[in-house]
Protein backbone atom coordinates (compact mmCIF):
# COMPACT_ATOMS: atom_id res chain seq x y z
CA UNK A 1 0.00 0.00 0.00
CA UNK A 2 2.75 2.40 1.08
CA UNK A 3 4.81 1.36 -1.86
CA UNK A 4 1.92 1.90 -4.24
CA UNK A 5 1.23 5.31 -2.79
CA UNK A 6 4.85 6.28 -3.11
CA UNK A 7 4.88 5.23 -6.74
CA UNK A 8 1.63 6.88 -7.70
CA UNK A 9 1.81 9.87 -5.39
CA UNK A 10 3.19 12.42 -7.90
CA UNK A 11 0.62 11.53 -10.53
CA UNK A 12 -2.18 11.47 -8.03
CA UNK A 13 -1.09 14.78 -6.64
CA UNK A 14 -0.89 16.42 -10.04
CA UNK A 15 -4.31 15.08 -10.89
CA UNK A 16 -5.67 16.26 -7.58
CA UNK A 17 -4.23 19.74 -8.01
CA UNK A 18 -5.53 19.96 -11.56
CA UNK A 19 -8.94 18.91 -10.31
CA UNK A 20 -8.89 21.48 -7.51
CA UNK A 21 -7.79 24.19 -9.95
CA UNK A 22 -10.75 23.30 -12.16
CA UNK A 23 -12.97 23.46 -9.08
CA UNK A 24 -11.72 26.98 -8.24
CA UNK A 25 -12.28 28.05 -11.82
CA UNK A 26 -15.81 26.65 -11.91
CA UNK A 27 -16.74 28.13 -8.56
CA UNK A 28 -15.61 31.56 -9.70
CA UNK A 29 -17.24 31.20 -13.10
CA UNK A 30 -20.49 30.37 -11.43
CA UNK A 31 -20.19 33.62 -9.49
CA UNK A 32 -18.89 35.98 -12.13
CA UNK A 33 -19.41 38.96 -9.87
CA UNK A 34 -16.27 37.87 -7.98
CA UNK A 35 -14.05 38.70 -10.93
CA UNK A 36 -16.12 41.76 -11.63
CA UNK A 37 -15.65 43.01 -8.10
CA UNK A 38 -11.87 42.59 -8.27
CA UNK A 39 -11.63 44.44 -11.56
CA UNK A 40 -14.02 47.14 -10.40
CA UNK A 41 -12.02 47.62 -7.21
CA UNK A 42 -8.85 48.31 -9.19
CA UNK A 43 -10.53 50.52 -11.75
CA UNK A 44 -12.30 52.57 -9.09
CA UNK A 45 -9.08 52.96 -7.10
CA UNK A 46 -7.28 54.12 -10.21
CA UNK A 47 -10.10 56.50 -11.04
CA UNK A 48 -10.00 57.95 -7.53
CA UNK A 49 -6.25 58.47 -7.91
CA UNK A 50 -6.88 60.05 -11.32
CA UNK A 51 -9.21 62.57 -9.69
CA UNK A 52 -6.42 63.39 -7.25
CA UNK A 53 -3.36 63.56 -9.46
CA UNK A 54 -4.60 63.66 -13.12
CA UNK A 55 -1.69 62.70 -15.34
CA UNK A 56 1.61 61.75 -13.78
CA UNK A 57 4.76 62.34 -15.79
CA UNK A 58 7.25 61.75 -13.02
CA UNK A 59 8.49 58.18 -13.47
CA UNK A 60 9.32 57.29 -9.81
CA UNK A 61 5.94 58.52 -8.55
CA UNK A 62 4.06 56.89 -11.44
CA UNK A 63 5.82 53.65 -10.64
CA UNK A 64 5.28 53.83 -6.87
CA UNK A 65 1.59 54.67 -7.18
CA UNK A 66 1.05 51.78 -9.57
CA UNK A 67 2.54 49.26 -7.17
CA UNK A 68 0.66 50.64 -4.19
CA UNK A 69 -2.61 50.33 -6.10
CA UNK A 70 -1.77 46.79 -7.16
CA UNK A 71 -0.81 45.88 -3.59
CA UNK A 72 -4.16 47.04 -2.25
CA UNK A 73 -5.94 45.28 -5.09
CA UNK A 74 -4.11 42.10 -4.09
CA UNK A 75 -5.19 42.46 -0.47
CA UNK A 76 -8.78 42.95 -1.60
CA UNK A 77 -8.75 40.10 -4.10
CA UNK A 78 -7.06 37.56 -1.86
CA UNK A 79 -8.76 38.54 1.37
CA UNK A 80 -11.72 36.45 0.33
CA UNK A 81 -9.60 33.50 -0.75
CA UNK A 82 -10.26 31.48 2.39
CA UNK A 83 -13.27 33.37 3.64
CA UNK A 84 -15.79 31.96 1.21
CA UNK A 85 -15.86 28.46 2.66
CA UNK A 86 -17.79 27.83 5.79
CA UNK A 87 -16.53 25.28 8.29
CA UNK A 88 -18.70 22.52 6.87
CA UNK A 89 -17.44 22.82 3.34
CA UNK A 90 -13.87 23.08 4.57
CA UNK A 91 -14.30 19.78 6.39
CA UNK A 92 -15.78 18.25 3.24
CA UNK A 93 -12.83 19.44 1.16
CA UNK A 94 -10.52 18.07 3.82
CA UNK A 95 -11.95 14.59 3.48
CA UNK A 96 -11.60 14.70 -0.30
CA UNK A 97 -8.16 16.18 -0.88
CA UNK A 98 -4.85 16.56 0.87
CA UNK A 99 -4.38 20.01 2.43
CA UNK A 100 -1.17 20.47 0.50
CA UNK A 101 -2.96 20.01 -2.78
CA UNK A 102 -5.60 22.47 -1.64
CA UNK A 103 -3.10 25.19 -0.78
CA UNK A 104 -1.02 24.56 -3.88
CA UNK A 105 -4.05 24.68 -6.15
CA UNK A 106 -5.35 27.81 -4.49
CA UNK A 107 -1.94 29.49 -4.55
CA UNK A 108 -1.53 28.75 -8.23
CA UNK A 109 -5.06 29.90 -8.98
CA UNK A 110 -4.56 33.12 -7.04
CA UNK A 111 -1.24 33.63 -8.82
CA UNK A 112 -2.97 33.38 -12.19
CA UNK A 113 -5.76 35.70 -11.11
CA UNK A 114 -3.31 38.30 -9.86
CA UNK A 115 -1.16 38.07 -12.99
CA UNK A 116 -4.23 38.88 -15.09
CA UNK A 117 -5.36 41.54 -12.61
CA UNK A 118 -1.88 43.10 -12.71
CA UNK A 119 -1.94 43.48 -16.48
CA UNK A 120 -5.52 44.76 -16.37
CA UNK A 121 -4.58 47.31 -13.72
CA UNK A 122 -1.65 48.42 -15.85
CA UNK A 123 -3.95 49.00 -18.80
CA UNK A 124 -6.40 51.03 -16.73
CA UNK A 125 -3.56 52.85 -15.02
CA UNK A 126 -1.91 53.78 -18.30
CA UNK A 127 -5.26 54.97 -19.65
CA UNK A 128 -6.11 57.28 -16.75
CA UNK A 129 -2.87 58.25 -15.02
CA UNK A 130 -0.89 58.48 -18.23
CA UNK A 131 1.32 56.29 -20.34
CA UNK A 132 4.21 58.68 -20.95
CA UNK A 133 6.53 56.83 -18.50
CA UNK A 134 6.04 53.74 -20.67
CA UNK A 135 7.47 55.48 -23.74
CA UNK A 136 11.10 54.97 -22.79
CA UNK A 137 10.46 51.69 -20.99
CA UNK A 138 11.70 48.23 -21.87
CA UNK A 139 8.26 46.65 -22.07
CA UNK A 140 9.78 43.20 -22.58
CA UNK A 141 11.07 43.54 -19.02
CA UNK A 142 8.40 45.73 -17.46
CA UNK A 143 5.47 43.46 -18.35
CA UNK A 144 7.11 40.31 -16.95
CA UNK A 145 7.94 42.26 -13.78
CA UNK A 146 4.26 43.23 -13.45
CA UNK A 147 3.22 39.61 -13.92
CA UNK A 148 5.85 38.33 -11.48
CA UNK A 149 4.88 41.04 -9.01
CA UNK A 150 1.18 40.30 -9.12
CA UNK A 151 1.85 36.57 -8.84
CA UNK A 152 4.29 37.18 -5.99
CA UNK A 153 1.69 39.15 -4.02
CA UNK A 154 -0.75 36.30 -4.55
CA UNK A 155 1.72 33.65 -3.40
CA UNK A 156 2.65 35.45 -0.19
CA UNK A 157 -0.85 36.59 0.64
CA UNK A 158 -2.57 33.24 0.07
CA UNK A 159 -1.06 31.72 3.22
CA UNK A 160 -1.56 34.98 5.14
CA UNK A 161 -5.18 35.02 4.00
CA UNK A 162 -5.66 31.48 5.27
CA UNK A 163 -4.05 32.44 8.59
CA UNK A 164 -6.26 35.50 9.01
CA UNK A 165 -9.35 33.48 8.10
CA UNK A 166 -8.39 30.84 10.67
CA UNK A 167 -7.87 33.53 13.29
CA UNK A 168 -11.44 34.55 12.48
CA UNK A 169 -10.45 38.15 11.97
CA UNK A 170 -10.82 38.74 8.26
CA UNK A 171 -9.17 41.35 6.14
CA UNK A 172 -8.04 43.73 8.90
CA UNK A 173 -5.74 41.17 10.42
CA UNK A 174 -4.62 40.12 6.97
CA UNK A 175 -3.34 43.62 6.28
CA UNK A 176 -1.41 43.73 9.54
CA UNK A 177 0.15 40.31 9.00
CA UNK A 178 0.70 40.78 5.30
CA UNK A 179 2.24 44.24 4.98
CA UNK A 180 5.56 43.60 6.70
CA UNK A 181 6.02 40.32 4.82
CA UNK A 182 5.14 41.82 1.46
CA UNK A 183 7.25 44.93 2.02
CA UNK A 184 10.60 43.42 0.95
CA UNK A 185 8.98 42.10 -2.20
CA UNK A 186 7.31 45.44 -2.86
CA UNK A 187 10.62 47.25 -2.52
CA UNK A 188 12.41 45.03 -4.99
CA UNK A 189 9.43 45.19 -7.36
CA UNK A 190 9.46 48.98 -7.34
CA UNK A 191 13.18 48.94 -7.95
CA UNK A 192 13.00 46.40 -10.79
CA UNK A 193 10.08 48.08 -12.53
CA UNK A 194 11.69 51.51 -12.10
CA UNK A 195 14.81 50.19 -13.83
CA UNK A 196 12.70 48.68 -16.60
CA UNK A 197 10.87 52.00 -17.01
CA UNK A 198 14.22 53.76 -17.28
CA UNK A 199 15.03 51.46 -20.18
CA UNK A 200 17.61 49.32 -18.42
CA UNK A 201 18.30 45.88 -19.84
CA UNK A 202 18.26 42.43 -18.29
CA UNK A 203 21.86 42.79 -17.12
CA UNK A 204 20.70 45.40 -14.59
CA UNK A 205 17.17 44.27 -13.75
CA UNK A 206 18.03 40.59 -13.96
CA UNK A 207 19.23 40.26 -10.38
CA UNK A 208 16.04 41.83 -9.01
CA UNK A 209 13.84 39.57 -11.13
CA UNK A 210 15.89 36.58 -10.02
CA UNK A 211 15.51 37.62 -6.41
CA UNK A 212 11.73 38.02 -6.84
CA UNK A 213 11.44 34.56 -8.38
CA UNK A 214 13.49 33.24 -5.45
CA UNK A 215 11.09 34.80 -2.90
CA UNK A 216 8.13 33.35 -4.82
CA UNK A 217 9.72 29.94 -4.77
CA UNK A 218 10.51 30.06 -1.04
CA UNK A 219 7.00 31.27 -0.31
CA UNK A 220 5.38 28.39 -2.14
CA UNK A 221 7.70 25.93 -0.38
CA UNK A 222 6.78 27.39 3.01
CA UNK A 223 3.07 27.36 2.24
CA UNK A 224 3.43 23.75 1.16
CA UNK A 225 5.16 22.83 4.43
CA UNK A 226 3.02 24.85 6.82
CA UNK A 227 -0.48 24.58 5.44
CA UNK A 228 -1.36 21.13 6.83
CA UNK A 229 -0.85 22.52 10.35
CA UNK A 230 -3.10 25.42 9.57
CA UNK A 231 -5.80 23.24 8.08
CA UNK A 232 -5.98 20.94 11.07
CA UNK A 233 -8.37 21.82 13.88
CA UNK B 1 23.85 26.90 42.62
CA UNK B 2 24.93 25.40 39.37
CA UNK B 3 23.88 27.04 36.15
CA UNK B 4 24.79 30.47 37.46
CA UNK B 5 28.25 30.75 36.06
CA UNK B 6 27.13 32.19 32.75
CA UNK B 7 25.20 34.94 34.48
CA UNK B 8 28.37 35.88 36.34
CA UNK B 9 30.25 35.74 33.06
CA UNK B 10 27.65 37.99 31.46
CA UNK B 11 28.04 40.62 34.21
CA UNK B 12 31.84 40.48 34.01
CA UNK B 13 31.85 40.77 30.22
CA UNK B 14 29.46 43.71 30.18
CA UNK B 15 31.39 45.49 32.93
CA UNK B 16 34.54 44.99 30.86
CA UNK B 17 32.76 46.29 27.76
CA UNK B 18 31.44 49.41 29.50
CA UNK B 19 34.68 50.24 31.30
CA UNK B 20 37.15 49.45 28.53
CA UNK B 21 34.82 50.36 25.68
CA UNK B 22 34.04 53.80 27.04
CA UNK B 23 37.34 54.51 28.78
CA UNK B 24 39.94 53.61 26.16
CA UNK B 25 40.95 56.78 24.32
CA UNK B 26 40.81 57.09 20.58
CA UNK B 27 44.19 57.14 18.92
CA UNK B 28 45.70 60.58 18.25
CA UNK B 29 44.86 62.25 14.95
CA UNK B 30 45.14 65.53 13.11
CA UNK B 31 41.62 66.78 12.52
CA UNK B 32 41.85 70.30 11.11
CA UNK B 33 44.14 72.76 9.35
CA UNK B 34 43.39 76.47 9.21
CA UNK B 35 43.92 76.72 5.44
CA UNK B 36 42.80 74.40 2.65
CA UNK B 37 45.06 75.39 -0.24
CA UNK B 38 48.78 75.91 -0.59
CA UNK B 39 50.87 77.64 -3.26
CA UNK B 40 54.63 77.78 -3.82
CA UNK B 41 56.29 80.13 -1.34
CA UNK B 42 56.00 80.57 2.42
CA UNK B 43 52.86 79.14 4.01
CA UNK B 44 51.76 79.59 7.62
CA UNK B 45 49.05 77.43 9.09
CA UNK B 46 47.47 76.35 12.31
CA UNK B 47 46.83 72.63 12.86
CA UNK B 48 44.43 71.02 15.32
CA UNK B 49 44.87 67.55 16.73
CA UNK B 50 42.63 65.25 18.75
CA UNK B 51 44.04 63.28 21.70
CA UNK B 52 47.52 64.42 20.69
CA UNK B 53 50.31 65.41 23.13
CA UNK B 54 52.17 68.20 21.36
CA UNK B 55 53.46 69.84 24.59
CA UNK B 56 55.42 66.79 25.72
CA UNK B 57 57.93 67.03 22.96
CA UNK B 58 58.00 69.41 20.04
CA UNK B 59 56.52 67.52 17.08
CA UNK B 60 57.97 67.29 13.62
CA UNK B 61 55.61 68.54 10.88
CA UNK B 62 55.73 67.90 7.18
CA UNK B 63 53.68 68.06 4.01
CA UNK B 64 53.55 65.07 1.72
CA UNK B 65 52.70 65.22 -1.98
CA UNK B 66 53.03 62.08 -4.12
CA UNK B 67 55.79 60.75 -1.90
CA UNK B 68 57.73 64.03 -1.74
CA UNK B 69 58.03 65.56 1.75
CA UNK B 70 58.41 69.20 2.76
CA UNK B 71 59.33 69.71 6.40
CA UNK B 72 58.17 72.68 8.44
CA UNK B 73 60.75 75.43 8.86
CA UNK B 74 59.25 76.51 12.15
CA UNK B 75 56.83 74.84 14.60
CA UNK B 76 55.44 76.52 17.70
CA UNK B 77 53.22 74.56 20.04
CA UNK B 78 50.28 76.31 21.69
CA UNK B 79 48.72 73.38 23.54
CA UNK B 80 48.46 69.61 23.39
CA UNK B 81 46.10 69.87 20.43
CA UNK B 82 47.08 73.13 18.74
CA UNK B 83 50.22 74.24 16.97
CA UNK B 84 51.39 76.77 14.39
CA UNK B 85 53.77 75.88 11.61
CA UNK B 86 55.36 77.55 8.62
CA UNK B 87 56.53 75.87 5.45
CA UNK B 88 58.39 76.97 2.34
CA UNK B 89 56.42 75.19 -0.37
CA UNK B 90 58.60 74.47 -3.42
CA UNK B 91 57.28 74.94 -6.96
CA UNK B 92 56.74 71.83 -9.08
CA UNK B 93 54.81 69.49 -6.81
CA UNK B 94 52.97 66.92 -8.87
CA UNK B 95 49.77 65.95 -7.04
CA UNK B 96 46.59 67.99 -6.68
CA UNK B 97 46.25 67.09 -3.03
CA UNK B 98 48.80 67.43 -0.26
CA UNK B 99 48.61 65.71 3.12
CA UNK B 100 49.72 67.15 6.44
CA UNK B 101 51.71 64.90 8.80
CA UNK B 102 53.00 65.32 12.32
CA UNK B 103 55.15 63.08 14.45
CA UNK B 104 56.19 63.01 18.06
CA UNK B 105 57.37 60.14 20.23
CA UNK B 106 54.16 59.93 22.26
CA UNK B 107 51.68 60.05 19.39
CA UNK B 108 53.61 58.45 16.54
CA UNK B 109 52.79 59.62 13.02
CA UNK B 110 49.40 61.34 12.64
CA UNK B 111 47.99 62.58 9.37
CA UNK B 112 45.33 64.83 7.92
CA UNK B 113 44.97 63.21 4.53
CA UNK B 114 44.53 65.34 1.41
CA UNK B 115 44.36 68.42 3.58
CA UNK B 116 45.34 70.97 0.92
CA UNK B 117 44.54 71.72 -2.66
CA UNK B 118 47.87 72.37 -4.29
CA UNK B 119 48.59 75.25 -6.69
CA UNK B 120 51.61 75.72 -8.96
CA UNK B 121 51.87 72.12 -10.07
CA UNK B 122 54.85 70.81 -12.01
CA UNK B 123 56.34 67.48 -13.01
CA UNK B 124 57.30 66.43 -9.52
CA UNK B 125 60.52 66.88 -7.58
CA UNK B 126 63.52 64.57 -7.41
CA UNK B 127 64.00 62.38 -4.33
CA UNK B 128 61.86 62.18 -1.21
CA UNK B 129 62.48 65.62 0.25
CA UNK B 130 63.34 65.89 3.91
CA UNK B 131 63.78 62.85 6.14
CA UNK B 132 61.24 62.27 8.89
CA UNK B 133 60.74 59.94 11.80
CA UNK B 134 57.78 57.55 11.41
CA UNK B 135 58.26 55.31 14.44
CA UNK B 136 54.85 54.00 15.52
CA UNK B 137 53.64 54.71 19.00
CA UNK B 138 52.77 51.96 21.45
CA UNK B 139 49.69 51.73 23.66
CA UNK B 140 46.08 50.61 23.49
CA UNK B 141 43.59 52.87 21.71
CA UNK B 142 40.70 52.70 19.28
CA UNK B 143 41.06 53.85 15.65
CA UNK B 144 40.38 57.53 15.15
CA UNK B 145 38.53 58.12 11.89
CA UNK B 146 37.12 61.25 10.35
CA UNK B 147 33.32 61.48 10.62
CA UNK B 148 33.18 58.40 12.88
CA UNK B 149 35.29 59.95 15.64
CA UNK B 150 34.08 58.86 19.09
CA UNK B 151 30.98 57.15 17.66
CA UNK B 152 33.17 54.18 16.78
CA UNK B 153 32.41 52.94 20.31
CA UNK B 154 28.83 52.34 19.22
CA UNK B 155 30.19 49.14 17.68
CA UNK B 156 30.14 47.60 21.18
CA UNK B 157 26.47 48.42 21.75
CA UNK B 158 24.56 48.79 18.51
CA UNK B 159 25.86 45.75 16.64
CA UNK B 160 25.53 43.24 19.53
CA UNK B 161 21.92 44.43 20.07
CA UNK B 162 21.03 43.10 16.62
CA UNK B 163 23.01 39.92 17.19
CA UNK B 164 21.10 39.37 20.42
CA UNK B 165 17.81 40.06 18.68
CA UNK B 166 18.63 37.51 15.98
CA UNK B 167 19.62 34.91 18.57
CA UNK B 168 16.32 35.40 20.42
CA UNK B 169 14.31 35.31 17.21
CA UNK B 170 16.06 32.10 16.29
CA UNK B 171 15.07 30.68 19.68
CA UNK B 172 11.48 31.74 18.94
CA UNK B 173 11.70 30.12 15.50
CA UNK B 174 12.92 26.80 16.92
CA UNK B 175 10.23 26.88 19.62
CA UNK B 176 7.61 27.55 16.95
CA UNK B 177 8.80 24.51 15.03
CA UNK B 178 8.42 22.49 18.24
CA UNK B 179 4.90 23.83 18.72
CA UNK B 180 3.91 22.47 15.33
CA UNK B 181 5.67 19.20 16.03
CA UNK B 182 4.42 18.52 19.55
CA UNK B 183 1.55 20.94 20.11
CA UNK B 184 2.92 21.80 23.54
CA UNK B 185 1.83 25.14 25.02
CA UNK B 186 5.12 25.37 26.97
CA UNK B 187 6.98 25.79 23.67
CA UNK B 188 4.50 28.45 22.68
CA UNK B 189 5.25 30.41 25.85
CA UNK B 190 8.98 30.11 25.12
CA UNK B 191 8.46 31.48 21.62
CA UNK B 192 6.40 34.37 23.00
CA UNK B 193 8.97 35.23 25.68
CA UNK B 194 11.79 35.15 23.14
CA UNK B 195 9.87 37.45 20.79
CA UNK B 196 9.05 39.88 23.61
CA UNK B 197 12.67 40.18 24.70
CA UNK B 198 13.94 40.30 21.12
CA UNK B 199 11.66 43.29 20.46
CA UNK B 200 13.25 45.03 23.44
CA UNK B 201 16.68 44.50 21.89
CA UNK B 202 15.37 45.61 18.50
CA UNK B 203 14.21 48.85 20.13
CA UNK B 204 17.65 49.31 21.72
CA UNK B 205 19.29 48.58 18.38
CA UNK B 206 17.08 51.15 16.65
CA UNK B 207 17.80 53.79 19.30
CA UNK B 208 21.57 53.28 19.31
CA UNK B 209 21.61 53.15 15.52
CA UNK B 210 19.50 56.26 15.19
CA UNK B 211 21.75 58.30 17.49
CA UNK B 212 24.80 57.06 15.60
CA UNK B 213 23.20 57.92 12.26
CA UNK B 214 22.45 61.43 13.49
CA UNK B 215 26.09 61.92 14.46
CA UNK B 216 27.65 60.48 11.31
CA UNK B 217 25.11 60.69 8.46
CA UNK B 218 23.35 63.76 9.83
CA UNK B 219 19.89 62.24 10.00
CA UNK B 220 17.96 60.13 12.48
CA UNK B 221 16.64 57.81 9.81
CA UNK B 222 17.55 57.27 6.17
CA UNK B 223 16.12 54.95 3.56
CA UNK B 224 18.74 52.24 3.57
CA UNK B 225 18.34 48.48 3.00
CA UNK B 226 19.78 47.72 6.39
CA UNK B 227 17.38 50.12 8.10
CA UNK B 228 14.43 48.91 6.04
CA UNK B 229 15.32 45.38 7.08
CA UNK B 230 15.29 46.42 10.71
CA UNK B 231 11.93 48.17 10.31
CA UNK B 232 10.40 45.15 8.56
CA UNK B 233 11.67 42.89 11.33
CA UNK B 234 10.09 45.00 14.05
CA UNK B 235 6.81 45.25 12.11
CA UNK B 236 6.69 41.49 11.56
CA UNK B 237 7.09 40.70 15.24
CA UNK B 238 4.65 43.41 16.27
CA UNK B 239 2.17 41.74 13.87
CA UNK B 240 3.00 38.41 15.53
CA UNK B 241 1.89 39.84 18.88
CA UNK B 242 -1.31 41.24 17.35
CA UNK B 243 -2.11 37.88 15.75
CA UNK B 244 -1.73 36.26 19.17
CA UNK B 245 -4.00 38.86 20.71
CA UNK B 246 -6.80 38.15 18.26
CA UNK B 247 -7.14 34.39 18.85
CA UNK B 248 -8.74 33.46 22.18
CA UNK B 249 -8.25 29.67 22.12
CA UNK B 250 -4.73 28.91 23.47
CA UNK B 251 -4.05 25.83 21.33
CA UNK B 252 -5.24 27.46 18.14
CA UNK B 253 -3.33 30.61 19.06
CA UNK B 254 -0.15 28.61 19.59
CA UNK B 255 -0.47 26.94 16.21
CA UNK B 256 -1.37 30.03 14.20
CA UNK B 257 1.34 32.09 15.87
CA UNK B 258 3.89 29.35 15.18
CA UNK B 259 2.91 29.18 11.50
CA UNK B 260 3.20 32.94 11.11
CA UNK B 261 6.49 33.02 12.99
CA UNK B 262 8.07 30.34 10.80
CA UNK B 263 6.79 31.93 7.60
CA UNK B 264 7.93 35.41 8.61
CA UNK B 265 11.29 34.32 10.02
CA UNK B 266 12.39 32.49 6.89
CA UNK B 267 11.33 35.30 4.55
CA UNK B 268 12.91 37.89 6.84
CA UNK B 269 16.22 36.03 6.97
CA UNK B 270 16.30 35.76 3.19
CA UNK B 271 15.50 39.46 2.96
CA UNK B 272 18.12 40.50 5.50
CA UNK B 273 20.79 38.39 3.83
CA UNK B 274 20.09 39.20 0.21
CA UNK B 275 18.70 42.69 -0.20
CA UNK B 276 21.55 44.73 1.33
CA UNK B 277 23.82 43.06 -1.20
CA UNK B 278 21.56 44.04 -4.09
CA UNK B 279 21.20 47.76 -3.45
CA UNK B 280 23.43 50.60 -2.40
CA UNK B 281 23.80 51.18 1.26
CA UNK B 282 25.49 53.73 3.47
CA UNK B 283 25.72 51.25 6.30
CA UNK B 284 29.19 50.08 7.32
CA UNK B 285 29.89 46.66 5.88
CA UNK B 286 27.50 47.13 2.93
CA UNK B 287 27.53 48.53 -0.57
CA UNK B 288 31.28 49.03 -0.69
CA UNK B 289 31.47 50.74 2.70
CA UNK B 290 34.16 49.24 4.89
CA UNK B 291 33.04 47.15 7.83
CA UNK B 292 34.70 47.88 11.12
CA UNK B 293 37.21 45.11 10.57
CA UNK B 294 38.86 47.36 7.97
CA UNK B 295 39.58 50.06 10.53
CA UNK B 296 40.67 47.64 13.16
CA UNK B 297 44.27 47.19 12.12
CA UNK B 298 45.63 46.44 15.58
CA UNK B 299 42.57 44.45 16.73
CA UNK B 300 41.83 46.92 19.53
CA UNK B 301 38.16 47.02 18.52
CA UNK B 302 37.96 43.24 18.35
CA UNK B 303 39.32 43.00 21.89
CA UNK B 304 36.14 44.69 23.10
CA UNK B 305 33.69 43.77 20.32
CA UNK B 306 33.81 39.98 20.75
CA UNK B 307 33.32 40.13 24.55
CA UNK B 308 30.53 42.65 23.92
CA UNK B 309 28.71 40.26 21.57
CA UNK B 310 29.04 37.41 24.08
CA UNK B 311 27.97 39.65 26.98
CA UNK B 312 24.91 41.13 25.29
CA UNK B 313 23.76 37.77 23.93
CA UNK B 314 24.07 36.27 27.40
CA UNK B 315 22.13 39.21 28.83
CA UNK B 316 19.42 38.65 26.23
CA UNK B 317 19.17 34.96 27.08
CA UNK B 318 19.13 35.82 30.77
CA UNK B 319 16.28 38.30 30.25
CA UNK B 320 14.47 35.62 28.24
CA UNK B 321 14.72 33.06 31.07
CA UNK B 322 13.45 35.66 33.55
CA UNK B 323 10.56 36.60 31.26
CA UNK B 324 9.69 32.92 30.96
CA UNK B 325 9.76 32.42 34.73
CA UNK B 326 7.50 35.40 35.31
CA UNK B 327 5.06 34.06 32.70
CA UNK B 328 5.03 30.60 34.30
CA UNK B 329 4.50 32.03 37.79
CA UNK B 330 1.71 34.20 36.45
CA UNK B 331 -0.05 31.23 34.86
CA UNK B 332 0.31 29.25 38.11
CA UNK B 333 -1.15 32.20 40.01
CA UNK B 334 -4.02 32.41 37.51
CA UNK B 335 -4.79 28.73 37.95
CA UNK B 336 -4.72 29.10 41.73
CA UNK B 337 -7.15 32.00 41.49
CA UNK B 338 -9.49 29.98 39.31
CA UNK B 339 -9.84 27.24 41.92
Amino acid sequence: MDCARATFAPDMRTAEIAHLLRLEWQLDRRQKHVWGSMALYVVSTIYVCYQGVRHLFDVPIWNALFWIILLFAAFNALGRSFQRENAGRQLYLYTLASPRSVVLARTLYNGLIMAVLGLLSLAAYALFIGSSPLDAARLDIFLPVVVIGGTGFALVLTLISALAARAGNGIGLMAILGFPIVLPMLMSLMKASKLALDGMGWNVTGQYVLWLVLIDFITVALAWLLFPYLWRD
Amino acid sequence: MKGWWWKGLCVVLLLYVVVVGLHTPLGPALVHASIDRIAPGPVALEATGYNTHFTREKPQLWLENEGYRVCATDVSVRSDVELDATFIVPAGLQGNLTSLWAWDATDGPVVLRDAFFTEGLGNGLQGEGCTVNTTERSGFSFPNRTILNETIRNLFFHVPMWFTMMVLMTIAFVQSLLVLRKGDLANDQMALSAVDVSLLFAALGLITGSIWARATWGDWWTSDPKLNGAAVTVLIYAAYLILRGSVPDPHKRARLAAIYNIFAYVLMMVFLMVLPRLTDSLHPGNGGNPAFSKYDLDSSLRAVFYPAVAGWVLLGVWAYTLHLRVARLRSIADEANDH
